[in-house]
């Protein structure tokens, strides 16, 4: 059966299964039996088996594959144009922006996102709502790592924390009354896209709990206008992970919250989320997810404006941030071999206590009686744990003034960015914008006659256009996963891509998710028209 | 409205044939409409590219209305007699109490009502749904779209007619001065398929890209429009069945539940005519004329399927515009229920056509010929399986053929005591208090008198029948039996159509194979024609032999148990092969029936044909000693005499090679008069000449008033058929021709006599 995957893969597993495959057998078994954690090195005692096993790793994906396909017949590379399209169209969302903001059209046009997995089940996530309190729309993008449960929590519960810390005095005030009377509470999100099926509904009030806790705090601190935004971000982030770390701490009683509240703080996500009121663009990253900016200048050229830098081992800044935190005696030990302890690839993020709290204070909690195994976490303490916390949740803030020129925003999952650049990126999104400005010729404004039109039509037919992606998000990871290593859309590599069996996709491929913003740049001219 | 005539484009001559089919029969219904050349259209409108054309049918009476004010017009007479109608206001389910409409809940309340007219259009299926008991009406929508363009410079004039360019698949006609085109593509998207869809609602969207191929027919058609500014293009979905009729009528299970939806785009042409029927359905149970095509009943739950009918409307939809030649078959939705033997008859070249979703052999394609040079051929000529189904008739004539009838409607009536017999006696209007063993053939009558079904009766035992009707008949005449059953009776009717395989061995030899399989004796003195017996064939038991096979040849219907229907087949053949046997299919046995004035219900008889309207006053017996439904209305008729005969017609100077065939609705003319139409028409081998069925009315010359038509009248006649407008000589005959028999054994025309009288 291994014959009928293409030469390709096997000449090209390089890129990110070779880490998987190195071990061969041996390794992999020990991976299965504890999930799919692809992002937690767990083989990095095997240092330098990398170059010795390249010329085998043919022969190991063989082995590997043997072994891990119960039923040989999994491998169906048929797959039609129409069943890829199904593929990767499934976890299509799209939205328009239609509400006026106080009479202004939004500066957000509309969004189109979409998600593909690798992992099963998939350990991204993505959200997208609008304040209700408080003018602003927040994108957020959730990579999760050693399981889907921090990233789960935090999509849920992060942009509350942000909501309610842009709220002002007042708005709090009106909470916390409608709290303390039992009256209902004010609606705080409206979701545009959901982060996907809440397993949390049980322990939703204690999330309240504590999110009253939050913002009685903010009370007491008696600012009349609430943070500002960039304060507010910072601090959501930073408090929801503390209370995460909190609440596996606090006694439960509930064994199924206890439960749950253990495997979202021993597993963890990087998130990247943006804020957009008016023209003020906010960008928080913690972690390797990715914002940027497609920008068109007045001479129509495109460029590319990143606004998060990556939270990882080949950023300067981190680096030295992460040397300035610790002793210089761990200079060595703190980044080993790209990863955090030579652990973790992102030096920020959500959840991950193991990286956090101090070696008692793990096995006093862990020593409470949970199962571990049945709960799929993976308890380990890295060499050369001396100074804990060695990781963070606080993010780095961006804040970008929108100009007309400024015509989408991309947010994705490193799944995306490992494979493709930024300027790739834009590049894809501009050929769509093209394609579908061409695919809907706006009657409206520009009146056809039927000549012109049937033209244009039949050049587009001529041109095969019309079969494209509706969806920008869509056609980025259609390139990201179909794009061989010269730069060429292959489908037949995009086919097999797709038709991995689930316990291989993680070894070819990440969890991909993104959302294209695309912003109303008339409306943007238009308030600094209006001052 | 605003009369604008309408013109039918032919851009190919078997386009301008269809036309002319269609032209003679307007003309004989008095809608005035004749052929014009390319010249003369160019004339009645000015932007037309005539260059391609062949010709063009012109039907100048032909008008266009807005059905917008045709609804509020419709709204407002109804208002002012009293009716109520509450806009903004969806049903949730219809209520039913015993198998009878008691009112409708909706969404701001109950009303109560005895009668409940589905006319939801594209919802109808889902709403269908919705009941306790489910009525299925077989339906589904596509996206249709269409164009609308500001005013020409020179705006059209508002009686510019209406332009139907089918084989461009579009349609052209006037709109505010502009012009309105839509069409019926080749590659429909079909919506709606889970029903109600709030987001595909709002996803409809125009789509250019799909409306190119009819964007561009329509500047080909009318190049000047190149200039014309577009309005928008509308996406306005249309609702179509799985047969490309409309379905009305009320539902089998459930009284006083009636349907009117699946207009398949012509909701406002054909609105006012389906109304009236249906409203005359209503009030007087039945409509006045025969709809069976557009019954609901037509169709059963096996036509339900979401995923058959989203396949098969986009094989609906384009055929719209398609040309539609003598004997095509569906594609989509096939094979969903075949005999035992499908695989088996497949692999020996069988052709399929469908029927109720049954799979039925057309004929076998022997090992040599080119088979895919036979599917594809389209021709209102003569077809090229004529020398296939040549050789089939030939057999079944001087040997014997099998084929495979297990279509057919099959139950099975049985009682504790006389109840069953009791039932069927009124039921049926022969007498079926026969001896054990006999067939009867005759008619399931209504009050009228006419045929609601046409079937063979077997008598197994004193208190237990065996039923046989034709294969669409699987709804319809349960629900008709279902009705006249006395509710709390011991009886018990059950379809056991999927329990048998039915073969039919035709031709003189069938009785040796028969006998060699079943040593037992199969002369006519031990087994007389139209006699039921169970026996063993092969090695199989019980097999339910008859001696009868519904085209007058001799031969046995074998109903087999579908377990034993292999075994059976295979015995069949092998066994048979000394005496040259071979598979045959429908195609053959409708030449023989027909050459035999073999009627068929759903083609020749229907509701409002009487036995006595077609020869069969034999399969009558008014004084069976009890009566029966539609007796007084016989009884009556024999007094008065008919006012229409089924007629066989043999045309005599028609050329089968060079000229048009026969179809089916060809007018008939009786001494240069039209006096009917045909209702079914084959090649007779035999004969060697068409024959076709039709029924001949006395139409007054001065009144237009129907006369008693009498056996001197039609043999006094000279009768000419017209074939998409070329007439030609036909024989009439009331009954088969004799020679056919001559050289038969006599007990044979025993059995014929039997069937047909005198």
């Amino acid at each position: 059966m291994p014959s009928t995957l293409p030469f390709w893969i096997l000449k090209n597993s390089a890129r990110s299964g070779i880490a998987a495959l190195q071990g061969g057998k041996r390794l992999y078994s020990r991976w299965a039996s504890n999930g799919n954690e692809a992002r937690w090195r767990l083989f990095s005692h095997l240092p330098g088996t990398r170059k010795s096993s390249v010329p085998c790793s043919g022969f190991a994906l063989q082995k590997a594959s043997r072994h891990t396909s119960t039923e040989e017949d999994d491998f169906q590379l048929q797959l039609s144009p129409q069943q890829v399209n199904e593929v990767l169209r499934a976890g299509e969302s799209a939205h328009k922006i239609l509400d006026l903001v106080s009479g202004v059209p939004n500066s957000v046009l509309r969004f189109e996102s979409n998600q593909l997995a690798a992992n099963s089940p998939v350990e991204d996530r993505r959200g997208i709502a609008t304040c209700l309190q408080t003018n602003g729309l927040m994108f957020g993008i959730f990579d999760g790592h050693g399981g889907h449960a921090c990233a789960q929590a935090v999509s849920e519960r992060l942009f509350y924390y942000v909501a309610v810390s842009l709220m002002s005095q007042q708005t709090l005030e009106r909470m916390e009354g409608a709290v303390e009377s039992m009256k209902p509470l004010l609606p705080i999100l409206h979701w545009l896209k959901r982060p996907g099926d809440s397993i949390y509904k049980d322990v939703t009030s204690v999330h309240l709990d504590h999110l009253r806790v939050y913002w009685q705090e903010l009370l007491d601190l008696h600012m009349e206008m609430g943070l500002n935004i960039k304060e507010a971000l910072t601090h959501s982030f930073q408090r929801l992970d503390s209370d995460i770390s909190l609440e596996v701490q606090a006694p439960l009683e509930d064994e199924m919250t206890r439960n749950l509240s253990l495997q979202v703080a021993f597993s963890g996500a990087t998130a990247c989320m943006a804020h957009v009121d008016g023209v003020h663009l906010h960008v928080a990253n913690a972690g390797d997810c990715r914002a940027i900016l497609g920008v068109q200048e007045d001479n129509g050229m495109w460029s590319c404006l990143p606004l998060t830098s990556d939270h990882n081992a080949w950023n300067p800044a981190e680096l030295s941030r992460l040397k300035r935190e610790h002793p210089e005696s761990e200079d060595r030990t703190v980044i080993v071999d790209h990863r955090l302890l030579g652990v973790l690839m992102p030096c920020r993020a959500f959840g991950d206590v193991q990286l956090k709290w101090s070696k008692e204070l793990q096995h006093s909690v862990l020593e409470r009686g949970f199962d571990t195994e049945a709960l799929n976490i993976y308890q380990f303490t890295p060499p050369h744990y001396y100074t804990p916390p060695y990781l963070t949740a606080k993010p780095e803030v961006t804040y970008h003034r929108l100009r007309p020129q400024d015509k989408f925003l991309v947010l994705a999952s490193d799944g995306l960015w490992d494979v493709l650049g930024n300027e790739e990126v834009v590049r894809l999104v501009v050929e769509h914008l093209a394609e579908a400005g061409r695919h809907k010729p706006d009657l409206a404004q520009r009146p056809a006659n039927l000549g012109l039109m049937q033209s244009l039509l039949l050049q587009r037919k001529a041109q095969g256009l019309h079969a494209a992606d509706q969806n920008a998000a869509t056609r980025l990871i259609r390139h990201a996963i179909g794009t061989n290593e010269y730069g060429e859309m292959e489908p037949e590599r995009l086919t097999a891509m797709l038709t991995l069996p689930e316990d291989l996709a993680r070894m070819y491929r990440d969890d991909i998710t993104v959302t294209v913003v695309y912003f109303n740049s008339d409306s943007i001219d238009a308030y600094y028209r209006g001052g | 409205y605003i009369r604008t005539g309408s013109v039918f484009l032919a851009q190919t001559q078997d386009r301008l044939i269809s036309l002319k089919r269609i032209n003679s029969r307007l003309n004989v219904i008095g809608i005035p409409s004749e052929i014009i050349s390319p010249k003369k259209v160019a004339e009645l409108h000015p932007l037309l590219n005539v260059h391609d054309l062949v010709g063009a049918m012109h039907v100048p009476e032909d008008a266009v209305v807005s059905s917008a004010d045709v609804a509020l017009a419709l709204a407002s007479a109804a208002s002012q007699n009293g009716v109520q109608i509450y806009d903004r206001t969806s049903v949730l389910h219809v209520m039913v109490k015993k198998g009878q409409v008691t009112g409708v809940e909706t969404d701001k309340g109950q009303i109560e009502c005895q009668y409940f007219v589905n006319c939801a259009g594209q919802w109808a299926y889902e709403l269908g749904l919705s009941n306790e008991e489910p009525v299925s009406i077989p339906l589904h929508a596509c996206e249709h779209f269409y164009l609308l363009t500001r005013p020409l410079e020179t705006p059209l004039q508002s009686n510019t007619p209406t332009i139907v360019d089918a084989d461009g698949r579009i349609y052209i006609r006037n709109w505010q001065g502009g012009i309105l085109s839509g069409g019926f593509e080749k590659n429909p998207k079909p919506i709606f398929t889970e029903g109600k869809n709030q987001l595909e609602i709002q996803n409809l969207q125009e789509d250019w890209d799909h409306f190119e191929p009819l964007l561009s027919s329509l500047l080909r058609r009318m190049p000047d429009l190149e200039t014309l500014e577009i309005l928008k293009l509308v996406n306005c979905p249309e609702t179509f069945t799985p047969d490309m009729r409309c379905i009305m009528g009320e539902s089998p299970s459930v009284r006083g539940y009636f349907v009117l939806a699946g207009m398949n785009s012509a909701g406002l042409s054909f609105g006012g005519g389906a109304g009236r029927y249906l409203a005359e359905w209503m009030v007087h149970g039945s409509p006045s004329e025969n709809i069976w095509e557009l019954d609901l009943k037509r169709f059963g739950a096996l036509q339900s399927s979401r995923t058959f009918l989203r396949h098969r409307v986009m094989e609906v939809m384009p055929l719209l515009y398609d040309l539609k030649v003598p004997r095509w078959d569906f594609q989509t939705g096939r094979q969903l229920r075949t005999s035992p033997l499908y695989d088996r008859l497949d692999a020996q070249g069988a052709r399929w056509m469908e029927k109720h979703g049954f799979e039925r052999p057309k004929y076998f394609v022997p090992p040599d010929k080119d088979l895919l040079a036979l599917e594809q051929s389209k021709t209102f000529y003569k077809p090229d399986w004529f020398e296939i189904v040549e050789s089939e008739v030939k057999c079944c004539k001087e040997a014997v053929c099998v084929i495979d009838m297990s279509s057919f409607t099959k139950f099975e009536i049985t009682s504790t005591g006389d109840q069953a017999l009791e039932v069927l006696q009124y039921l049926f209007s022969n007498d079926l208090d026969v001896p054990v063993g006999h067939i009867v053939h005759t008619g399931m009558l209504n009050q009228g008198g006419g045929y609601e079904n046409d079937c063979s009766v077997a008598r197994l035992s004193k208190r237990s029948f065996f039923m046989i009707s034709p294969t669409d008949q699987q709804v319809h005449c349960w629900a008709w039996l279902k009705k006249h059953m006395p509710e709390d009776s011991n009886l018990l009717l059950e379809d056991v159509t999927w329990k048998y395989t039915a073969l039919n061995l035709i031709g003189p030899r069938a009785v040796d194979v028969l006998s060699e399989l079943s040593y037992a004796p199969m002369t006519p003195d031990h087994f007389p024609s139209l006699f039921c017996k169970e026996m063993s064939v092969g090695y199989a038991n019980g097999i339910r032999v008859m001696s009868m096979t519904h085209t007058g040849e001799p031969g046995f219907m074998l109903y087999i148990p579908i377990e034993y229907a292999l075994h059976v087949y295979n015995e069949v053949m092998s066994v048979g092969q000394k005496y040259g046997i071979r598979n045959a299919g429908y195609y053959a046995l409708r030449s023989l029936r027909i050459e035999k004035f073999f009627a068929f219900w759903g083609q020749d008889l229907n509701t409002l044909t009487t036995p006595l309207e077609c020869g069969r006053e034999s399969r009558v017996k008014l004084e069976k000693g009890m009566d029966f439904i539609g007796r007084d209305a016989l009884l009556q008729q024999k007094q008065n005499g008919v006012y229409k005969r089924l007629t066989m017609f043999i045309l005599d100077d028609h050329d089968t090679d060079l000229d048009l065939w026969p179809w089916w609705g060809e007018p008939i003319y009786r001494n240069g008069q039209y006096a009917g139409k045909t209702t079914s028409s084959a090649y007779s081998y035999t004969l060697e000449r068409h024959v076709c069925l039709g029924f001949v009315h006395n139409f007054s010359e001065d009144t237009g008033e129907e006369q008693v038509v009498t056996a001197d009248f039609i043999n006094r006649g000279e009768y000419e058929i017209d074939i998409a407008g070329h007439r030609f000589q036909a024989k009439a005959k009331l009954y088969p021709v004799t020679s056919l028999f001559t050289h038969k054994r006599r007990k044979e025309d025993v059995e014929l006599s039997d069937l047909h009288g005198k």
